[in-house]
This record gives C-alpha cells, structure tokens and sequence, in this order.
C-alpha cells in the first residue's frame, strides 16, 4: 500500500496502464514536458517518451478529434483538456462522431479512448476553470461518464476507462486533487465502471453524490454526528449509472437527498428522482430533496461559496426531508 | 528599421489532359492502356450508379441521395489512386470514391435509404463511414494519419471534403496537427465551387484553397479536379510520399457540382441556369474519351456495350438492395457499446420494444 492523492493515483493508473499496454497514450497541451497543469502526468515524458506523452498543439478539437482517428488505428489515446469548460470545442467531436461510431457503423469500427479533465469549482479559479457539466455528457448515447471522489476510486476506474473499449469521459474533482490522502494498493487495480458504492450503511435516509460534492456529502454526515442513520453512496459512475444500488437503498429508508455541484435544472439529481419514481415510489415516504447549483453560470470566487453546495445546505435538506 | 521578407509561398497546379483529350507528354505519367481504360470504366461506371440512384430518389425508392456527377475524375482518380491498405474518411459527396474503393452498391443504397447496415464495413478495403457534418471527419484522418506514422505502417489516410469544409476550425486544426506529427495524411478538397447555395467566392478571400496548407508548414497543391491523369498522379505523389513518412499534402481539385446540392435542393433557386452548361466543356469523361480515341482504346460500341453491362450489374444490387431484410430494432442498441452488461437501462428499453 502507499498513501497517496487523488492526483498521484491518477499519476500511477496513467503509469502502470502505459507501462501493460504499448498502444496507450497521452496526449493534450502541456502534458509532456510540464507534466500537466496539475502535474497529473508528472514524470510520464521521461519514461515513456514525447511519442507517447504528447505536447499537442493549443487547439481542444484538435485534441480530440485526432484521438478518435488514432484510437479507430489502434492505438489507446488518453486525451486532457486543461479544464472541463474548454470541452465545448470538442462536443462536436464526442456527441457527432466518438459517440456513434461504433453503433453507425454497426460494429464494424469502435473507438477507445479516455478524455481526462479537470471539472468542478472550490478554488478560486478563473470564469470556465470551475465547469460541472457531468449531465450534458451522461445524456449522450454512446459516451461513458466516470466521476471519482477519492484516490482509491481515481486509480481503479481510470483503469477501467482506459481498458475500456468505448469512449469515456473520465472527470477529476480539481477541488479534491490533493485535499484527501489514502493508502491505495500500489500495483495495478480497476474499479468496475457502473458500479455505485454504498460508503456507509444507514436505515433512515439515503445521501446520493459523486466526484467533489461525495466529501461535502460526508462532511455533512459527520457533523451531523449520528443524529440520523444516513446511507452515503457515491455514484462514481453516471453513464451508466447504478440504479439498482439506489434505488434497493431507497427501498430501505424510503428518504433520499441528492448532492451535485452542477445547475439544478436537468441536473444528474433530475434522472435519479425520475427514476425513483419509477421504481420506489411506493416507498418514499418524503419527497426527494437535491441540493445543487443554481441555474445560472459559476460565479467568479466572490460569489463561488453562495453557488457550491456546503455541508450546512446539504443538513438543511437532510433535516426537511427527515420532518417531512 | 528591419523590413525584409519572411516567407514567400506559391501555389503550383497541374492538369494532364486538356479538354479536347490532348496530353501534356512531359507531365503525362507512365499508365498502361489497361491502367487508363479502367480509370474510364470506373468513371462511366460511377456515372451510370448516380443517375440511377438519384432516379430511384424520384421514384420513392431511396431516400435523400447526394449526387456525384460531373465530379468522376476527382473522384475515381484519387480512388484509383490509393492502396487498398490505406483509409477513406469520406464525406457524404463521396458515393464514387466509395464505390470505386469497393464498398457493396447495394449497402450504398442501403445506407440512402435510412439504414445504418449500409455502412458496415466488412471488407479487407478500410472505408470510414459517411461524415454528414462538414468536416468534422478531418481529424479523423489526421489522427489515423498520426498513428500510421506512429506504427511504422506504410498506409495513409485520405479525408475527402468539399470547398465549404475549407472554412472550417476542423480542417484548420487538422492540417496543423497533421504538419506538427508528420502524419500520413492526404487532405484531398474537391472544390466543386458550390457548399449548397454558397459559391466559392464567398467561401473565403484566399486565392486558392491549396495555399491554406501553407499555414500549417504542410503542402498544397491545385489540381485539374476533371481531369483524372492530373487527379490520379497528384494523388499517387501525395499517398506515396505519406506512406514514406514525408508527411502530409493539401490537394484542392478543382472541379464542378453539375447537380444540385442533394435530391431535396434546387439549384436554379441561387445559381445561374448557364453555369453548369458551360461546365459541360470541360466534362471529365468526355475529354478521357477524346483522348482514348485518339489512342485508338475507345468506340461508341465499346463505350454502349459497356453501359449495358453495368446497367445489368447494377440491377442486380438494387435487386439485392430490395430483398435486404428489414433492420431488427435490436440493432440500435446491441452495437452501441462493446458490453451491453452494465447498461440496464438500456436492456429495459430494448424489451420495451418487444
């Protein structure tokens, strides 16, 4: 085991998996030589060489659109964007075409590969540094939605993504990149994609999060200091998303909240209530709360703490549905 | 004060064949009479398949088709022109490159008539399905390009686009990229003068679309897009010096759109009735058929006992095209992902539909 963050863990996962396979590689703006604005892909260049760890040049579609054409080839691209606002130049490319291609073509070509991006707000970044749009990208057919909350997770499904066969957007809660520390097995390791993992076991209520908002969750959780029996289960994959863990846990406290980071309207909140109402609407006995962004752009850091979802909002609904 | 000339750049263009069928003989390259009578054939051949696709359009029989003529030389001769190891990414007005580099006639029609089938592609020749959106498949074959460069593969990819496509951030991006990782790519424009009701005027204030190669530190070259010798052998320069790691080439063929945009447009709306006539001068297979009768390779009989063979071979797709079996509704959903097992959701709207 060795202790590690959640952007280490990310570091060893893009290692070990170019380390197993020859065909893996990445590539984005200063991922080579600077080793990533986040120093995620620190030390890959000198390892593995500028042929594998890719300096591109400054252009997101670009990025993307040759990692389709390099994965159709054969090879396993693993493609950053700087920040997951600077994706709306590649949406073109990832909804027209990585989407598709296996499905139009019925089968006969497929594209594998990995977009990494740093996603969320909490750090006083600059405006389209703070993005959540997790939702845009679980409404595509074709595309995979991974969002992890720890280091252990960030490893083990980044390995996934990466064996994967299909496209996968793969996001990095940026405001946890260092904030929680783990011990993580050192060798290699996948986490099933599209497998939630119920955190803490609980009887009267269900706390449903992924990515950043998971600790803010847990936060929560604790400082309501066993006041209730809460059931935390982080998502960790939303396309496709576990339904079945939820919906099983729902059965069993018949109360769930729900915690994103990103706008509330059409929000991922939206699809697990709809689903609730499918499949334990009988259950419910309050209605499901969510606690997320405003419908409006992320703010500029003067206002980011009234748009990010605290620990008190999270109680706040908590409690409302518990008196219910 | 320091004034001087930082870069100077020029365009060079090549035609072959003129259009009364002579032949440039310096510039004319080593083609036997098979070599060029199949460049004929293939031509008429593509010619005879447009029409009859587009009058099954008419007739109700497919769906929206967009039309090839009077583009066969830039077509057939960049066809021609590749290995069949090496990729096509083409766009949707590229029925007779895919065609000419084998996909099955009656999957074509398939594809025109609202059937993804149509795009399987399960030949040893490797074309990349149709791209609708303008010139979103140019990184595509810069990618594939890259890759090829990467594994030390003597193939290439050829991405066709229209002269619209040339406005475009993709094709921008795509040339650089291709220039910065020396990726087996050719870019091949056919600048057909028309992107729907837009003419190439309009399009952009470069001279020529070649020079937008420049930019990127890649070549550029313009070709006699009707003319298949100048087509065939630009292309062949272009695939061979890819596939030798010399990197990539912009090639723009000029050419032009006789038809309309697509079976639901109507040219006569935005473009002047007397233009396309005035093409007809410098039709693409009639100036190879001058040339090939001065060669003593071509007769009227030989070209009309032609077109009867291939009428009947093309009936005989369109045969097969109408027995196909209706698509199941299962199709769209088992070849959306490699593994259907943690996708429950859709298993439940697949029997749904049951």
């Amino acid at each position: 085991m060795v202790v590690a963050t959640v952007v280490q863990a990310i570091n060893m996962a893009l290692r070990q998996e170019m380390k197993l396979n020859p065909k893996v590689m990445l590539l984005g703006e200063d991922v080579g030589t600077d080793g990533g604005v986040f120093r995620a892909s620190d030390g890959l260049i000198k390892e593995f060489g500028a042929e594998r760890v890719v300096d591109t040049p400054l252009a997101e579609l670009g990025i993307v659109g040759t990692s389709i054409g390099l994965s159709l080839a054969g090879m396993r691209p693993i493609a950053e964007i700087e920040f997951s606002g600077f994706m709306y130049a590649t949406m073109d490319q990832l909804l027209s075409h990585a989407a598709r291609i296996r499905t139009r073509s019925r089968g006969s070509y497929t594209c594998p590969m990995v977009i990494r991006t740093p996603y969320g707000g909490g750090i006083r970044a600059l405006e389209l540094h703070c993005e959540s749009g997790e939702s845009i990208f679980s409404h595509v057919p074709g595309l995979k939605m991974i969002v992890p909350s720890n280091p252990y997770d960030a490893k083990g499904l980044l390995a996934s993504a990466i064996r994967d066969n299909d496209p996968v957007i793969f996001y990095e809660p940026m405001r946890i990149y260092r904030a929680i520390k783990q011990d993580i097995p050192e060798e290699a390791y996948t986490v099933p994609i599209g497998k939630a993992n119920v955190v803490q076991e609980g009887t009267q209520l269900t706390l449903v999060a992924w990515g950043s908002m998971f600790k803010q969750s847990m936060d929560a959780v604790a400082k309501l200091n066993n006041k209730y029996s809460v059931e935390l289960i982080d998502l960790r994959t939303l396309a496709p998303w576990d339904y079945e863990t939820v919906v099983e846990s729902v059965k069993k406290t018949g109360r769930c909240v729900i915690v994103h980071e990103a706008p509330k309207t059409c929000g991922f909140a939206a699809e697990i209530i709809a689903t609730l109402n499918e499949k334990a609407l009988l259950s419910l006995q309050a209605p499901v709360e969510r606690v997320t962004g405003p419908d409006v752009p992320y703010p500029m850091s003067k206002l980011e703490n009234y748009y990010m979802p605290s620990p008190e909002r999270i109680i706040k609904a908590i409690e409302k549905t518990m008196s219910f | 004060m320091v004034k001087k000339t930082a870069a100077t750049f020029s365009i060079d263009y090549y035609q072959v064949l003129d259009k009364d069928g002579n032949v440039d003989n310096a510039l004319m390259p080593a083609l036997s009479n098979d070599e060029l009578k199949k460049m004929y054939e293939t031509m008429i051949f593509i010619r005879a398949l447009d029409q009859k696709a587009f009058n099954m359009q008419r007739q109700g029989r497919i769906g929206t088709y967009i039309q090839v003529a009077g583009q066969e030389a830039a077509q057939v001769g960049a066809s021609l022109a590749m290995n069949d190891e090496d990729i096509l990414f083409p766009s949707f007005r590229e029925s007779g490159m895919l065609i000419a580099r084998k996909h099955p006639i009656y999957r074509l029609l398939m594809y025109w008539n609202g059937d993804e089938r149509g795009l399987f592609n399960e030949e040893a020749v490797k074309n990349f399905p149709i791209c609708i959106p303008v010139a979103t498949h140019i990184p595509h074959a810069t990618g594939w390009g890259w890759a090829a460069r990467l594994q030390k593969k003597k193939q290439a990819a050829v991405v066709a686009f229209g002269d619209g496509a040339t406005s475009k951030a993709d094709f921008y991006e795509s040339l650089n990229f291709a220039g910065v990782f020396k990726a087996n790519t050719v870019f091949f424009c056919q600048n057909n003068q028309w992107a729907i009701s837009v003419p190439r005027s309009k399009q952009t204030m470069a001279e020529t679309l070649a020079q937008k190669a420049i930019s990127c530190g890649v070549e550029g070259v313009q070709v006699d897009g009707n003319d298949i010798i100048a087509v065939y052998m630009i292309m062949k320069k272009a695939l061979e010096k890819a596939r030798n790691g010399g990197g990539a080439t912009l090639v723009e063929a000029l050419t032009y759109r006789i038809g309309d945009h697509s079976t639901s447009d109507d040219a006569k709306k935005y473009r002047d009735e007397k233009e396309p006539q005035q093409w007809v001068q410098f039709d693409p297979v009639t100036r190879m058929e001058k040339f090939l009768q001065k060669k003593g390779l071509w007769t009227q009989e030989y070209k009309d006992k032609l077109l009867v063979q291939y009428g009947e071979q093309i009936e005989k797709e369109v045969e097969k095209f109408e027995k196909m079996p209706e698509p199941s509704p299962e199709d769209m959903f088992t070849t959306l992902y490699s593994d259907l097992t943690p996708h429950h959701r859709l298993k439940e709207q697949m029997e749904e539909l049951k």
